[in-house]
């Protein structure tokens, strides 16, 4: 594996780093204090490109690999872990499942408006009955007499919800029997919109942690869409489902990078300035130990990363390799802010420094698109322990 | 209609100033950045290319690893690229470094309804002169301190500060504009640009690509053509510790103020 | 005879440009010529003030003298009235091709600094911007060094000659250039207005000084820019450089940005003054260019300069370091500003600002 990032990605990073420093930044206090989605940051990183970075030109994307894509979510997440999620789910949960299973006409008619951001993309898989266990699902869909395709159900914790306007949507299509004759649900992909008769999305839940994201329900009375807005093939769903979710779990794992990266970066500023008995606490050998211990698990953690990433873009298989980037980055995410807090003493505990809010942030890398318990699952599952 | 941005890669003073034993700027242990009027210089062409589709050039002198910057403003939406590096431009003042950045625009080429952009001031000299010197020599008239730029045809209107207020100037191409970093924020890269910047065209104007010009003489460029050099440089001392006070509250102010009045300072 | 800038023996005289904008002389001229009577006797030369106008009152050309000008050059024509790069450069190149004078200073204002660059291009002149000091005497400059710098003056060689010695910051004021022009003639220099002090009015040298009207050979042809309008600024500007006190506010109020200047106004209120900012407040947009102080804004050396919340990077430092005496509020007790200040408080600018402002009344009060 090449450690060395391109001339482009090198640009790239300098980029995203300017534009976090400059646009995100100064509003990620704001956002989380409002639950305030960051509509014109949206708009302004479309404009760069950044909602459709890995995905070819010809659809609208920006050309670039899955790597430029995962220092982009990282990036972010160092200052504001909302716009992580967003990208994040944006692009591994909607514009990939899409460029992956879609038809031509459905990549042509829907990668140009996700990529340049005109639209914004989400994913509903998780019910109030399935969450990690996607078999749980209870939404149905079943062709009309006109060949249209109707769904009947409701979806959870969807994000990105209340401002997407594609859905990659999981359903129920059939009962079918296996090899050893037992009855299991044939889940199919759909790719809803917003504006179709039927559809509608409810309430807006309040969370500990990236507040500005909108995490919504995903209501579908009699959603009735047309048959070609089947993705993939009928019965397939829970295969795109995984494979999505191991994108998105590359995703996830660089947002979780991030936000232990720019806890480190606010620490040590603050370290350097703060006195205590005389010293500035970064004299102190436990700050020393503490940062030096936290910066050298990040950076292990950011290698999983990477080298999912680009696992992925060299079409090799990294389901495993996901799945471990996501658990040691969510974990080292989570000891890291809570470590970065207790440094900053009183001061991390109050809203006037960001270590709190990155605190909260990151606790959810270790939950959704799959727990770290799932993770495991997925981990052990490859090596063969059963 | 094409727009010629001239641009310099200056050393970062917003950190850590790095400064050799004798006394003179240690510019490779600093970090470089793009200076930042050339960024509104820049910005300012690329927005006449949106509204015009008109080609942007951007051109640097300086030495080989300029390239990078050139090729960010490439990624920023630039067309073309021209690094204007010799060791026989090396040690230009801003006379003869006009006479260089001429020859160059010279062979790039200026058409009747081109634009040539300079930033106002370069952040390391801080003299404004390189701007009005390269108009001087390609004979077009210059506007500088510009902080709004109208473009109709070849009738160009700008907003031109004064240090009390503006002045609105019309001028006709070609002609040169000086731009403050008032005039607008620069874009960012994109991240297509960015995947693009290196297959677009950079082209190095050495000693021999532009010694034919008149302007190129040894005379009148690098250290030796430069009518000034430098007599002596020097670091200004440490100023005197001054006196820091205990504690924030109500006695340390009040000694403060006492301390004020007894000097007759207040 | 072709005018040669390299025939450096014929060149003789200390030129200022006298700026005038709507007919008024500007202050940062008094400075110059100040300035430039004391090179002029060191040199044993004329000093001559160069007035570009349109019917400029002549008692305003007299006061030149007074502020040292032996001779002023008065080219009066309409199109003058207004600043054009090409008027004036013309006038100007023409007018040094015949008088030759050996060093030509002009103020750096906005006009100052397009006019300088272009004149010294066409002239095949060297040019210093932004000029802090000048000296032709080498033991004077000697002397300069010995306050100002960290060089060993009296174990260094110096090349003696009475080239025009002119210093000015680079980079931000971390280093110091002394920069001659020993080829050409004349030798230009822009100097940055508020620097050079203004020497006492002198009476006798107004009512002794010679006004000479130069005949200006200029046409609509030569100009290539249309002057449309020339607009102040609608909101009354704050006088930075003429204040004696300045109170300045920095990153350190971005918790409370109104709150902030308003304290600052209020001190600056109670010690009657003016208030300033860091460059890091002008970007943010929480105040008005105007009110910068420092390398790319004004330079400024009032009696009091309080810094509230500055942390004092080296280009803020450069524009008011030399003011007489220095208060800095900082919260961080390791901010460079507290390396130039004369007190310093390190604390919230919030919690000291309202007890200063409450202190300094009482004081008055008790006076």
């Amino acid at each position: 594996m090449d450690l060395h990032l391109s001339k482009e990605q090198e640009m790239l990073r300098k980029m995203y780093r300017d534009f976090a420093e400059n646009e995100v930044k100064p509003l990620a206090e704001w956002v989380d204090e409002n639950e305030a989605f960051p509509e014109e940051t949206v708009k302004k990183m479309a404009k760069l490109g950044m909602m459709g970075i890995y995905f070819p030109k010809e659809y609208g994307g920006a050309g670039a690999d899955v790597l430029s894509y995962v220092m982009a979510v990282e990036e972010m997440s160092k200052v504001c872990g909302t716009t992580g999620v967003i990208i994040s789910a944006h692009t591994s949960l909607c514009c990939a499942p899409i460029y992956e299973n879609g038809t031509e006409e459905q990549k042509k008619y829907y990668l140009p408006k996700l990529c340049s951001g005109e639209w914004i993309g989400a994913f509903g898989l998780t019910e109030p009955g399935a969450g990690t266990d996607a078999q749980g699902q209870q939404t149905t869909a079943v062709k009309d007499e006109n060949g249209n395709w109707v769904l009947n159900g409701s979806k959870i914790f969807i994000t990105n919800a209340g401002y997407a306007n594609v859905f990659v949507i999981f359903a129920i299509t059939g009962i079918t029997t296996d090899k050893r004759g037992r009855k299991k649900k044939e889940i199919s992909a759909f790719i809803v919109e917003r504006t179709d008769p039927g559809f509608s999305v409810g309430k807006h839940e309040k969370k500990m942690g990236i507040k500005g994201s909108s995490t919504c329900e995903l209501i579908m009375e009699d959603c009735t869409i047309p048959a070609d807005r089947l993705l993939g093939k009928q019965g397939k769903g829970f295969g795109i489902a995984m494979k999505t979710l191991d994108g998105g779990r590359i995703g996830i794992a660089s947002q979780a990078l991030g936000l232990a990266e720019g806890a480190i970066e606010e620490t040590i500023k603050y370290t350097k300035e703060r006195v205590q008995f005389g010293r500035r606490i970064s004299q102190f050998q436990n700050t020393q130990f503490q940062l030096a211990d936290m910066h050298a698990k990040t950076e292990a953690a950011k290698w999983l990363v990477y080298s999912a990433a680009m696992k992925k873009q060299n079409h090799e298989p990294y389901t495993m390799d996901a799945a471990m980037a996501k658990l040691v980055a969510a974990e080292t995410a989570s000891d890291v802010t809570r470590r970065c807090v207790q440094l900053f003493g009183g001061y991390g505990y109050t809203r006037e420094y960001p270590v709190e809010r990155m605190m909260r942030d990151a606790k959810i890398t270790e939950i959704y698109e799959g727990t770290s318990e799932v993770q495991r699952m997925v981990i052990s599952a490859n090596l063969g322990v059963n | 209609m094409k727009a010629i941005v001239c641009v310099k890669q200056v050393p970062d003073t917003s950190g850590v100033v790095a400064v050799k034993e004798d006394g003179t700027m240690d510019r490779a242990a600093m970090a470089t950045i793009t200076n930042h009027d050339d960024l509104a210089a820049v910005e300012a062409a690329l927005r006449i290319k949106d509204a015009t589709g008109c080609k942007v050039v951007v051109v640097s002198m300086g030495p080989p690893p300029a390239e990078g910057m050139l090729r960010e403003l490439l990624a920023m939406g630039c067309d073309e690229a021209v690094l204007v590096s010799a060791r026989e431009f090396g040690g230009s003042d801003t006379y003869a470094t006009s006479q260089i950045l001429a020859a160059a625009i010279k062979k790039i080429g200026v058409d009747d309804d081109d634009i040539v952009f300079c930033g106002r001031q370069a952040i390391d000299g801080d003299t404004a002169q390189v701007g009005p010197q390269i108009a001087e020599k390609l004979g077009m008239p210059q506007v500088s301190y510009v902080a709004e730029i109208n473009v109709d045809g070849k009738a160009v209107t700008v907003k031109r500060l004064l240090e009390d207020g503006y002045m609105t100037i019309k001028v006709q191409t070609p002609c040169l504009l000086t731009c403050v970093k008032e005039l607008n924020d620069a874009r960012y890269m994109s991240v297509g640009g960015i995947m693009e910047c290196y297959q677009k065209p950079l082209e190095v104007y050495n000693y021999e690509t532009l010694k034919d010009d008149p302007l190129i003489d040894v005379t009148t460029i690098g250290l030796k053509g430069s009518p000034t050099n430098v007599y002596k440089s020097f670091s200004p001392p440490v100023k005197g510790a001054g006196m820091m006070m205990e504690g924030a509250d109500k006695a340390t102010v009040e000694k403060l103020v006492s301390i004020l009045n007894d000097k007759h300072i207040i | 005879m072709a005018f040669n800038s390299s025939d450096t023996a014929a060149f003789k005289g200390v030129w200022v440009f006298c700026e005038q904008r709507e007919g008024v002389i500007m202050s940062t001229s008094y400075q110059l010529l100040s300035e430039g009577r004391k090179l002029a006797n060191d040199l044993g030369v004329e000093l001559c003030g160069v007035v570009l106008g349109k019917d400029i009152k002549e008692e305003y050309l007299k006061a030149l003298g007074g502020y040292g000008a032996d001779k002023v050059y008065y080219c009066n024509h309409e199109l003058l009235d207004v600043y054009t790069t090409d008027a004036y450069t013309k006038v100007i190149c023409d007018l040094v091709e015949d008088k030759k004078p050996e060093i030509f200073l002009i103020g750096a204002t906005n006009i100052g600094r397009d006019l300088g660059p272009r004149c010294a291009a066409r002239l095949h002149t060297g040019l210093t911007a932004d000029c802090t000091h000048l000296d032709v005497d080498v033991a004077k400059y000697k002397e300069f060094l010995k306050t100002t710098s960290t060089i060993d003056v009296d174990n260094t060689v110096f090349e003696e000659n009475t080239n025009l010695k002119m210093t000015r910051p680079a980079f931000g004021g971390h280093l110091m250039a002394t920069i001659i022009c020993p080829r050409f003639r004349p030798q230009m220099s822009t100097v940055r207005p508020g620097v050079m002090q203004t020497q006492p009015y002198d009476e006798a040298g107004a009512a002794k000084t010679v006004i000479e009207n130069v005949n200006v050979a200029l046409s609509k042809d030569d100009i290539h820019v249309d002057v449309i309008e020339v607009k102040k600024a609608a909101k009354k500007l704050v006088d930075l450089i003429g204040a004696d006190v300045v109170v300045s506010v920095g990153r350190g109020i971005s918790k409370d940005v109104e709150g902030g200047i308003k304290l600052a106004e209020e001190l600056a209120g109670v010690l009657g003054g003016v208030v300033g900012s860091s460059r890091a407040c002008v970007d943010a947009g929480w105040i008005g260019a105007d009110h910068q102080v420092g390398q790319t804004g004004k330079t400024v050396h009032p009696r009091i300069y309080v810094a509230l919340g500055i942390s004092g990077a080296i280009q803020h430092l450069a524009g008011m370091q030399d003011s007489e005496c220095i208060i800095a509020v900082n919260k961080n007790e390791s901010a460079p500003i507290f390396d130039v200040a004369s007190y310093g408080i390190v604390g919230d600018l919030y919690k000291v600002t309202p007890m200063l402002i409450e202190a300094i009344r009482a004081a008055k009060a008790a006076k």
